[in-house]
């Protein structure tokens, strides 16, 4: 039987079409992807990512275990500062992508729902010295405030100032009364914040965020939208994109592989070697020439020979247009050549753009 | 609850037929076009083409998911509704808004009329989709 979160009332009570992803009955949509994708590049809608992993690391050897677990470097990270990261396994193979945040007495790690139980298995594999983990997943619920009037509308029902906190940092503070980690953070493209609220207090921050944006009419968003919206960004899906069989590298996520941080990382010798003789392949963009949509798994020619396959792909509401990611060898990965896709037994064809898709989010960097 | 007209035949992959005359107006459900939701794109391969029951005749193309359309009966595909298939606009969301009416899908001049009898009514249709709804 899957698990709901604190919100499923409210996504009930919405209209909510509801679906299990990542082990729980979740919102695919409510008043359909495309008016919802919309809503969040105009204004500003809410997303229940509560279905997120939350882990808490402390101790007093925490920041050297997450250094050796993540690509990225902690040691950089000041307190209430986040940083994207990915864990790897020994290959380069990804174990699964992440926030990780510095907060006074922990750290707390984000991670994908589908890979919760694996991720807390593994970190838990790899302990040693003084680190205490806790998961909290169900202790806390997470809300996504997507949208370039993402700030107006939280800071009606919030008691600090939201303007000084820079992307991919955070805040502690109270919203709609109840004390909660603010981060501006998110999954698509647009500015806007993650909230992370004590799980039995969910319902109160959601009642009041629905009131304070109806000036901006704030609507709850569905899952569909979430993909669509992280897609037309290039952010990678986890399960899609990146898994145990890719590598950060081939990923385009460079630039949270940090090779040379001192004490090194898990995969860090495999990723080294990939870095020097280049990836063999890239996740590139392609953008469709025509009407036709590609999906995961299409095959992807160049000039008639076999180059690679989707991962990713939808109609980009933003650009009307099909787009996708795609694995592709690293001589066909140039910007503007022009690639084809098998769709039904036809070759469509569709041009390498430079990531992201849609160039116009309001997210602050 | 999807809406199940009683005028209305109903094949098992969720397409819908008018009877007119020799004349079937095919469509999709209410039941499909909100598993499929946002439809942006629809294309009848087979129009022109003399298809049989059961053959694919063309697809449809929502955010999420591409469908395959299934002749609900065997004739040639004599017309695609040029109105859900306009290049501008939201033209093929009128099968999400409306599809028992605007919404319709091609024409097919029917070559063998016994099959009308084995498609589904509107009471073995509502069950179909009751039992799809509650697995």
């Amino acid at each position: 039987m899957s698990k709901t979160t604190p919100f499923y009332s409210r996504h009930l009570a919405a209209g909510g079409k509801i679906v299990e992803f990542a082990g729980y009955q979740l919102p695919l949509q409510f008043r359909g992807i495309i008016p919802e994708h919309h809503r969040v590049r105009t204004t500003v809608g809410v997303f229940d990512v509560s279905h997120m992993g939350r882990i808490r690391v402390w101790g007093a050897n925490a920041l050297q275990f997450i250094n050796r677990m993540t690509t990225n470097d902690a040691s950089n990270l000041e307190v209430y500062q986040a940083q994207y990261s990915v864990m790897c396994y020994p290959d380069g193979g990804i174990v699964d992508d992440l926030v990780v945040y510095r907060l006074p007495d922990h750290f707390l790690l984000v991670v994908n729902g589908a890979n919760n139980e694996k991720d807390t298995a593994w970190l838990k594999e790899h302990l040693s010295g003084d680190v205490q983990l806790e998961n909290v997943t169900t202790e806390v619920a997470q809300l996504a405030v997507q949208g370039p009037k993402a700030e107006a509308c939280l800071q009606k029902i919030s008691s600090i100032g939201l303007a000084p906190i820079g992307f991919y940092w955070a805040a502690e503070g109270k919203v709609a009364g109840v004390d909660v980690l603010i981060s501006r953070t998110g999954y698509t493209g647009e500015d806007g914040f993650e909230l992370y609220i004590p799980a039995e207090q969910a319902l109160k921050v959601w009642d009041e965020l629905m009131a304070a944006g109806k000036e901006f009419e704030i609507e709850p968003i569905g899952l569909g939208a979430r993909d669509t919206l992280r897609l037309e960004m290039k952010y990678c899906l986890y399960g899609n994109d990146i898994d145990q069989t890719t590598n950060p590298l081939e990923a385009g996520l460079g630039f949270v592989v940090k090779l040379d941080k001192p004490g090194g990382f898990i995969g860090a010798e495999v990723l080294q070697k990939v870095a020097n003789e280049k990836p063999r392949r890239r996740l590139v963009c392609l953008e469709m020439e025509d009407r036709a949509i590609p999906r995961p798994k299409l095959s992807v020619f160049a000039d008639g020979n076999p180059v690679g396959f989707v991962t990713s792909g939808t109609l980009s509401p933003s650009l009307n247009k099909g787009i996708a990611l795609a694995y592709v060898q690293r001589e066909s990965a140039r910007v503007g050549t022009k690639l084809t896709i098998e769709i039904r037994g036809n070759r469509h064809q569709a041009v390498l753009i430079a990531p992201p898709f849609y160039k116009h989010g309001s997210r602050k960097k | 609850m999807s809406s199940i007209p009683a005028d209305l035949k109903y094949t098992k992959t969720h397409e819908w037929v008018r009877v007119e005359g020799d004349i079937a107006i095919v469509g999709i459900t209410d039941f499909a076009q909100k598993e499929l939701s946002d439809i942006v794109y629809v294309e009848i391969t087979a129009l022109g083409k003399t298809v049989k029951q059961t053959e694919t005749i063309g697809f449809i193309e929502a955010v999420k998911a591409t469908s395959d359309i299934y002749a609900p009966v065997s004739g040639e595909v004599i017309e695609a509704n040029a109105q859900i298939n306009k290049k501008e606009g939201d033209a093929p969301a009128m099968v999400n808004r409306d599809p028992y009416g605007m919404g319709w899908l091609c024409k097919i001049k029917i070559s063998n009329p016994a099959e009308l009898s084995t498609l589904l009514d509107q009471a073995a249709y509502t069950n179909l989709v009751q039992r799809s709804q509650h697995h």
